[in-house]
C-alpha cells in the first residue's frame, strides 16, 4: 500500500480532479442522452 | 412549417421516443471501463513501486500518459473523420459529428494532461508552469481546439458547420508531431517519451510499463464508450435542430398559455 509521503495531496488531488471531471462528462452524457432520447422518435435513432 | 400541438406532441414523444444514447454494448463497455480503471487504481497505488529518482510522485505517470494518449488519439480521428466528411461524395454529417466529439473530447483530455502535468511538475520542478517547449506546444494545441469548437458553434447550416471545421480538424492534427517531438526539437524541462521514443524501447521498470499500459487500455476504452454516446446525442440534436424543434415549440405554447 502506498505509504505516507509528504506529496500525497498532490498525487491524490490529480487523481481526484481527473476522475471527477470524467465521472461528470459520464453523467452529463447519460443525462443529455436520457434527455433527448424522449423528443426523438425511435425510428430516428441509428443505434436502436 | 408545420408544428404539433402540446397535447400531440406529448403523446407522439411517448409512444414512439423511449429509447436513450446507450445500448446492450454502451452498457457492456461502461463496466468492461469501470472494471479497467478499478485495476488501474490498484496498479498505481497498490502494485507499483516508487521510483527511484521521482519517488511517489512517479504514480502520476498512470493518468498522464493515458489522458495525452486520448488526446492525441482523438485529434487524430477528428482529422480522419474531418478528412472523410470532406472527401467522400456522400459529405456524410455522420462523419462531421464523429469529428467534432472526438475534438470534445481531446480537448477535456488536454486540459487534464495540463493540470495532472502541472501538479506533476510543481513535485518534480518545483513550479506548476514553464514556458517550455513541450508545456507551450500542448497548451497551443488546446487553444487551438477550444478554436475549433469555437468555429463549430458559430451560425449556419450543419453542412455549412461541418465543411469550416473539416478544414481546421485538418490542419490542427499537423501540431500533435510538432508537440510529441518538441523535447527533441528544442531543449526542455520536459522528459523524452517513456513509452513512444523512437527506437521503441520502454526505458521503465516492468511493473510500471504493465501500470501504464492498464491506464492506456482503461482511457481508449472510456474514449470509445464517449464517443459513442456523443455521436448518438448530437445526432438527436441534429434531428431536433431538423425538425424546427416542433416539440420544444408545442412546450413552450403550453407553459404560455399555462401561465
Amino acid at each position: 500500500m502506498i505509504a505516507l509521503f509528504d506529496d500525497a495531496g498532490f498525487i491524490v488531488g490529480s487523481y481526484v480532479i481527473t476522475f471527477g471531471a470524467i465521472s461528470f462528462i459520464a453523467w452529463r452524457l447519460i443525462a443529455a442522452g436520457r434527455k433527448l432520447g424522449k423528443q426523438v422518435p425511435d425510428d430516428e435513432k441509428y443505434w436502436t | 412549417m408545420t408544428t404539433l400541438e402540446p397535447t400531440e406532441a406529448s403523446t407522439a414523444a411517448s409512444s414512439v421516443a423511449s429509447r436513450s444514447s446507450g445500448t446492450k454494448a454502451t452498457r457492456a463497455l461502461g463496466i468492461a471501463t469501470a472494471v479497467a480503471m478499478t485495476w488501474l487504481l490498484l496498479f498505481a497505488f497498490v502494485f507499483s513501486p516508487a521510483d527511484a529518482n521521482q519517488g511517489e510522485s512517479v504514480r502520476l505517470m498512470y493518468i498522464h500518459l493515458p489522458t495525452i494518449w486520448v488526446a492525441y488519439l482523438s485529434f487524430v480521428v477528428t482529422a480522419v473523420a474531418s478528412g472523410l466528411y470532406l472527401f467522400t461524395k456522400k459529405h456524410s454529417l455522420g462523419w462531421d459529428r464523429l469529428a467534432g466529439a472526438s475534438a470534445e473530447i481531446g480537448v477535456v483530455f488536454v486540459g487534464l494532461t495540463l493540470v495532472v502535468g502541472s501538479l506533476w511538475g510543481r513535485l518534480t520542478w518545483g513550479v506548476f508552469w514553464q514556458w517550455d517547449a513541450r508545456l507551450t506546444t500542448t497548451a497551443l494545441l488546446f487553444v487551438t481546439y477550444i478554436g475549433y469548437l469555437a468555429v463549430r458553434r458559430l451560425g449556419g447550416s450543419q453542412h455549412q458547420r461541418a465543411k469550416r471545421s473539416a478544414v481546421i480538424g485538418l490542419l490542427g492534427v499537423l501540431l500533435l508531431p510538432l508537440v510529441h517531438w518538441s523535447v527533441r526539437i528544442w531543449r526542455s524541462l520536459h522528459q523524452e517519451a517513456t513509452i513512444l521514443d523512437t527506437d521503441l524501447d520502454a526505458d521503465i521498470d516492468g511493473l510500471m510499463f504493465f501500470s501504464v499500459v492498464v491506464g492506456v487500455v482503461a482511457f481508449s476504452l472510456l474514449y470509445v464508450w464517449m464517443i459513442l454516446h456523443r455521436t448518438r446525442v448530437m445526432a438527436m440534436e441534429d434531428h431536433l435542430e431538423d425538425r424546427g424543434l416542433d416539440i420544444a415549440l408545442a412546450e413552450r405554447r403550453a407553459e404560455g398559455a399555462s401561465r
